[in-house]
This record gives structure tokens, C-alpha cells and sequence, in this order.
């Protein structure tokens, strides 16, 4: 185990230093001038160029600049906007929103989708097992930002049951119940359909059967023998979703107005703010390629078939 | 399949690139006359519903891209604010928008550049993933390595961020025309999704390497570029082909994603994203103005991601 963890740290390595370097040489380094569009319409003030090209070492050769950017910002230091904010408190002020929703959505599709799929997985072909198949390919197909506008408007402006903007920050968890159902119901649909052909697969193993010929009650069977079996993939899936929902939330965050990290890359992305976009983006890819990681590492504590060494 | 970066990691499809792919040991021959792979799967799609609704879906949708002009004669550019927002009529039947267009024109008129981005960028990320998955589970060794980490880092960028990025940086570089931004939009959806690609055709390509009529066919002297094109590539094209499929209907959700998050295709194209961004404002005095393209859009990827699920059981000759 201690082997195949440094193996894989060592893999994230290439890839980590990969992914920012793209990112990095996309924002700062196209040939042209490197602050067009930076600054909202207007062309950016020779200040806050001269203030950047310093603080980003603009001049110097791209691998140089590269390496004291990551070096700045492994001590937090993500740079400034150009309204001169530091893009490290945005985020530190926003974190804790986005944090709180990705939680209530995973929660959401954790709940229901588990519950969707094992009630179909166990009862086999009917009524019930058409209806969630139609549902979760109906959900795959509707985009994010349909169904944020469609409850948007029904829930929020017809039925007055939820809030439609959810402005304060920190957001309270009840308000943020609508938005996260929006956010995880594509990966309902998937946590549903996984859940529901695992279940069914391993209904049909050697270690049910040897469970039912024992004679063990059938809560024994279903809930020690076939659940924990059926998890391990669906875990997996909804640990490598918690990284996926930070970045995913841009849309949902900008549908229900969450004061949170997507709506700071969306209103980058609207006033053209080239350094806050390149500082939240960075650390979301780190985000994400450290919960692939930890997902990875997991699998190995749920399934003790699986050895990595 | 529309929440890219779900769409980006294939979940439902890579897990199962290898089923496709069967030994000849494993061809059961019919008391008829012995059938290929491809037309054993046509004959079987052929008795499936839920092909025969995807695809005369999609047939639709494709007539309504390459001639819009059968289904409307309304010019969708043409707006009169006098009658902005105004509900369906017998006159317009799906009402007008903010700027006083007609709805249904516009909704006919979008087919197309949402399928062009849709198909365009289908085609150049199954041509990048797929050759180089092929040359990858071919070879074998350092190549493979070399690739695979190369994939890695593609991989490594979730779809929406790493399509803001790719978008607003080479448009604040370059200019922004209407043709130029929908190639951008392509080039930036292939580039996010062709690792996908890679590794299913790689795991295809490993395992049809492994067969007997490969070893047959490199004993018998067949070159490496033969025996990659005439016997790995039809066997291990199965769950491309899958992906593919699949991948069409969410990318063509994708490009709305974009263009509603205002990085994508905008104003002077008529997309259904491009509808869906500017009902955006109005939305609460004129839901329809959000309803129809979206209706269509859903309908359009539901199409696909079914024509996907049934090609791939009609492939799958484990599931029969």
C-alpha cells in the first residue's frame, strides 16, 4: 500500500505540473498582447500592468515565470485583480459557499440515488424499474442550467417555496437545498443507474446464494452481503463527484446567485478578469486532482481484493 | 450526459471497452447464413423501439439543420420590438422573444449550429482519441507511457474550466467573428474530450491485439500498419463507436453550457444555446422564451444519449 501510494504521487506529479503549465501558458503567454482583455472593456492602466508584470515576473522566460507563480501560489498567494483585490481573500470568502453546496448536492444524490437504485436493483424488471430508467435518461439529457431555471421560476417565483437568489454569504443550509438538487441531479441519474446495475449483478453472485443457503435472514443477505459489495464503485463515483461538483458549480452559482467560487470564475469570465480566473481555475484543478487521488486510495480500504502492490 | 465534465470522463462507456471486443472462438454461428458483427447489430437495431425513436428524432433534427427553410418561412433574424414577448399565437406558435423575433423560426434556424458543433467536434475528438489510442495499445512500451501521461494532463482539466480557459484566452487574443468563435468551440471541446476517446480505443485496441487472427496475421507476415488497419481497427472501433454516439448528444449540450455562460457562440448566430442565454433576463415575464429551445435542445440530446444505449446493447454480444 505504502508503495502504490508513492507511485502515485509521483504519477500526480507530471500531470499536476502539466495541467497548470497548460493553464498557465494559455492566460499569460499567447503571443499577442498578453493584457488584452484582462480588464474588462476598457484597455487595462499602465499601473496595474507595470504591478502585475512585477508580481508575475512578466519579463522574465516562461518557465522562470511559471515556476515562481506555483511557488507563490503554494504560499496562498494567488495574485490581484484589476480592481486591485486579492484574488486570495475572494476565494477565502467564497470557499466556504461553494463548500457547503457541494456537500448538500452530494448528500442529495448520495440519498436518493442509493435509494433509487437499490430499490430497483432488488426488485428486478417492472413498473417501478421503467419509470427511474426513464427518469434518469430524461435527467442525463436535461442541461444543469434548464433545470436551475425551470425550479427557478416554478419553485421560487410561482410557488414562493424557496428563495431564487441565495445572496447572503455565508449561505444558510436551507437555502442552498434547492440549488444543490439542481447541481447533483445529473450524478442522481448516474449514482441511480450505477447503483441499480451493480445491485443486479451481484444479486446473481456465488457469495449471495452461499449467504441464502445458509439460511441468514434476508436483511442479513441484503444489507452485509449485497450493499457492501455494491458500494465500492458507487463510493468511487461519488468521491471523484465532490471534486467534479467544485468546478461544475459555476452554472448553479450563477443561476441562483451564490456567492461562491464558480460565481467569482463567472463574474471574471463577464468582466474579462484574467488573473482571478487563472487563480480560482488553478486551484480547482488541484482540488479535483487531489480527490482523484484520495478516491483512488479508497478503493483499496473498501475492496480488500484490490492490492496494489 | 450534459453536465460536461461527466460528459468528459465517459463514465458510463469505459468501463466496458473490453466486453466489445470477442475472440472468433466466441462467435456462435446461426443455424442461417453467418452474419458480421455490423450487420448482426443492424439486424437486431432494427427491432428496437427505442432506435427506431432516437433515430427518427434525429433524422428530424438533421432535416431541420441542412433545410430550414421546409419547416419555416419566417426570417429568424427579422425582429420587431413592437410585439416583444408576445405569447404563442396561431400566428407565431411559439410566441416572440425579448427583441420581438419569432420563436419557432429561431428554435428551426438553431438546429444548426448547435449540430454543426456537435458533429464537427465528434469527428476531431473520435480522429485525435482513436488514432492515438490505437498507436498506443499497438505498440505498447514508452509510447503507450508517453501518450497516456500526455492524456493525463487533458484529463486532468475539468470540462468547464478548462473550456473558459481555452475560450477566453484566445479570444482576447484574436479577433471574434462568428465563424471563428464556433471553431474555437469546437477546438476547445475536442481538445478537453479526446482522452476519453484515447482510453477506450486504447483498452479495445489492447485487447483485440491479444486475438488469434492478430498473432495469425503477423505470423502469416502482415505489416504492423495492415494488421493496425485492416484487423485491430474494425475490431476495436465497437465502444468508439458507442462513445461517440453518446458524446455527440452532450457535447451539442456543451456548446449551450458555453454560449449561456457567455463564452461560447454568440448574438449574430442563432444556436439554442444562444436562445436559452438571452431569454436569461426575461425569464420570469416570458417563460416561453426559455421553454421551446430548451424543450428542443433536451430533446435533441435525449436522442442521442438513446441511440448511444441501444447501439451499444445491440453491439455488446455478451448481452444477448
Amino acid at each position: 500500500m505504502g508503495r502504490y501510494v508513492l507511485r502515485r504521487l509521483l504519477q500526480l506529479v507530471p500531470v499536476f505540473i502539466g495541467t497548470t503549465f497548460l493553464i498557465y501558458w494559455l492566460v499569460w503567454s499567447l503571443p499577442g498582447d498578453r493584457f488584452a482583455g484582462k480588464c474588462g472593456e476598457r484597455p487595462c492602466e499602465p499601473a496595474y500592468i507595470a504591478k502585475m508584470t512585477e508580481k508575475f515576473n512578466l519579463d522574465d522566460p516562461l518557465i522562470v515565470q511559471y515556476g515562481k507563480y506555483m511557488l507563490n501560489l503554494l504560499q496562498g498567494d494567488f495574485g490581484i485583480t484589476s480592481k486591485e483585490v486579492s484574488v486570495g481573500e475572494l476565494i477565502a470568502n467564497a470557499y466556504p459557499n461553494t463548500l457547503r453546496l457541494a456537500v448538500v448536492a452530494l448528500l442529495i444524490e448520495a440519498v436518493i440515488g442509493l435509494a433509487a437504485g437499490i430499490l430497483t436493483g432488488l426488485r428486478g424488471r417492472g413498473f417501478l424499474d421503467n419509470l427511474v430508467l426513464v427518469s434518469t435518461l430524461f435527467l442525463i439529457s436535461l442541461p444543469v442550467f434548464v433545470t436551475g431555471f425551470v425550479l427557478q421560476i416554478v419553485l421560487g417565483f410561482e410557488l414562493h417555496w424557496i428563495k431564487t437568489t441565495v445572496s447572503a454569504s455565508p449561505a444558510p443550509w436551507g437555502h442552498l437545498i434547492a440549488p444543490g438538487f439542481v447541481l447533483g441531479s445529473l450524478s442522481m441519474a448516474y449514482v441511480t443507474r450505477l447503483t441499480r446495475t451493480s445491485i443486479a449483478e451481484n444479486k446473481r453472485a456465488d457469495f449471495v446464494r452461499t449467504a441464502v443457503a445458509k439460511g441468514l435472514p434476508q436483511r442479513r443477505v441484503v444489507g452485509v452481503h449485497l450493499l457492501r459489495n455494491s458500494a465500492i464503485p458507487v463510493v468511487t463515483f461519488l468521491g471523484t463527484d465532490l471534486g467534479a461538483l467544485m468546478g461544475g458549480a459555476i452554472v448553479t452559482e450563477g443561476i441562483f446567485d451564490i456567492k461562491g467560487i464558480g460565481n467569482l470564475v463567472y463574474d471574471g469570465i463577464l468582466g474579462k478578469d484574467g488573473a482571478a480566473v487563472t487563480g480560482v481555475v488553478t486551484l480547482l484543478v488541484i482540488v479535483y486532482l487531489i480527490s482523484n487521488l484520495l478516491v483512488d486510495l479508497l478503493y483499496a480500504v473498501l475492496d480488500p481484493r484490490i492490492r496494489y502492490d | 450526459m450534459t453536465d460536461p465534465s461527466t460528459a468528459a470522463t465517459g463514465a458510463a462507456v469505459t468501463s466496458t471497452a473490453g466486453e466489445f471486443v470477442t475472440g472468433a472462438e466466441h462467435i456462435e454461428t446461426k443455424a442461417g447464413k453467418p452474419r458480421s458483427l455490423a450487420s448482426d447489430a443492424w439486424y437486431d437495431l432494427r427491432r428496437r423501439p427505442l432506435f427506431i425513436v432516437s433515430a427518427a428524432l434525429i433524422l428530424l433534427v438533421l432535416l431541420m439543420a441542412a433545410w430550414p427553410s421546409l419547416f419555416t418561412s419566417v426570417d429568424p433574424t427579422y425582429a420587431d420590438l413592437g410585439r416583444s414577448r408576445d405569447a404563442p399565437s396561431a400566428e407565431a406558435w411559439f410566441g416572440y422573444d425579448n427583441q420581438g423575433a419569432d420563436i419557432f423560426a429561431r428554435v428551426i434556424y438553431g438546429a444548426r449550429a448547435s449540430i454543426i458543433v456537435g458533429v464537427v467536434s465528434t469527428i476531431l475528438t473520435v480522429l485525435i482519441g482513436g488514432a492515438l489510442g490505437l498507436l498506443a495499445g499497438f505498440y505498447g512500451g514508452w509510447i503507450d507511457g508517453l501518450m497516456s501521461r500526455i492524456a493525463d494532463v487533458f484529463f486532468g482539466l475539468p470540462f468547464v474550466l478548462g473550456a473558459i480557459i481555452i475560450l477566453s484566452s484566445f479570444r482576447a487574443a484574436g479577433s471574434t467573428s462568428a465563424t471563428e468563435i464556433m471553431f474555437l468551440v469546437i477546438l476547445s471541446i475536442s481538445v478537453l474530450s479526446w482522452p476519453v476517446c484515447m482510453r477506450i480505443m486504447r483498452s479495445a485496441a489492447i485487447t483485440a491485439k491479444q486475438q488469434d487472427y492478430v498473432k495469425a496475421a503477423r505470423a502469416l507476415g502482415a505489416s504492423s500498419t495492415r494488421i493496425i488497419l485492416r484487423h485491430m481497427l474494425p475490431n476495436a472501433l465497437a465502444p468508439v463507436m458507442v462513445y461517440a454516439t453518446i458524446a455527440l448528444g452532450a457535447f451539442i449540450g456543451i456548446e449551450a453550457t458555453l454560449s449561456f455562460l457567455g463564452i461560447g457562440l454568440r448574438a449574430p448566430v442563432v444556436s439554442w444555446g444562444v436562445m436559452i442565454a438571452d431569454s436569461r433576463d426575461v425569464i420570469r415575464v416570458a417563460p416561453h422564451t426559455l421553454l421551446f429551445p430548451a424543450a428542443f435542445l433536451t430533446a435533441t440530446v435525449l436522442a442521442f444519449v438513446m441511440l448511444g444505449d441501444a447501439v451499444r446493447e445491440a453491439l455488446d454480444p455478451k448481452m444477448r
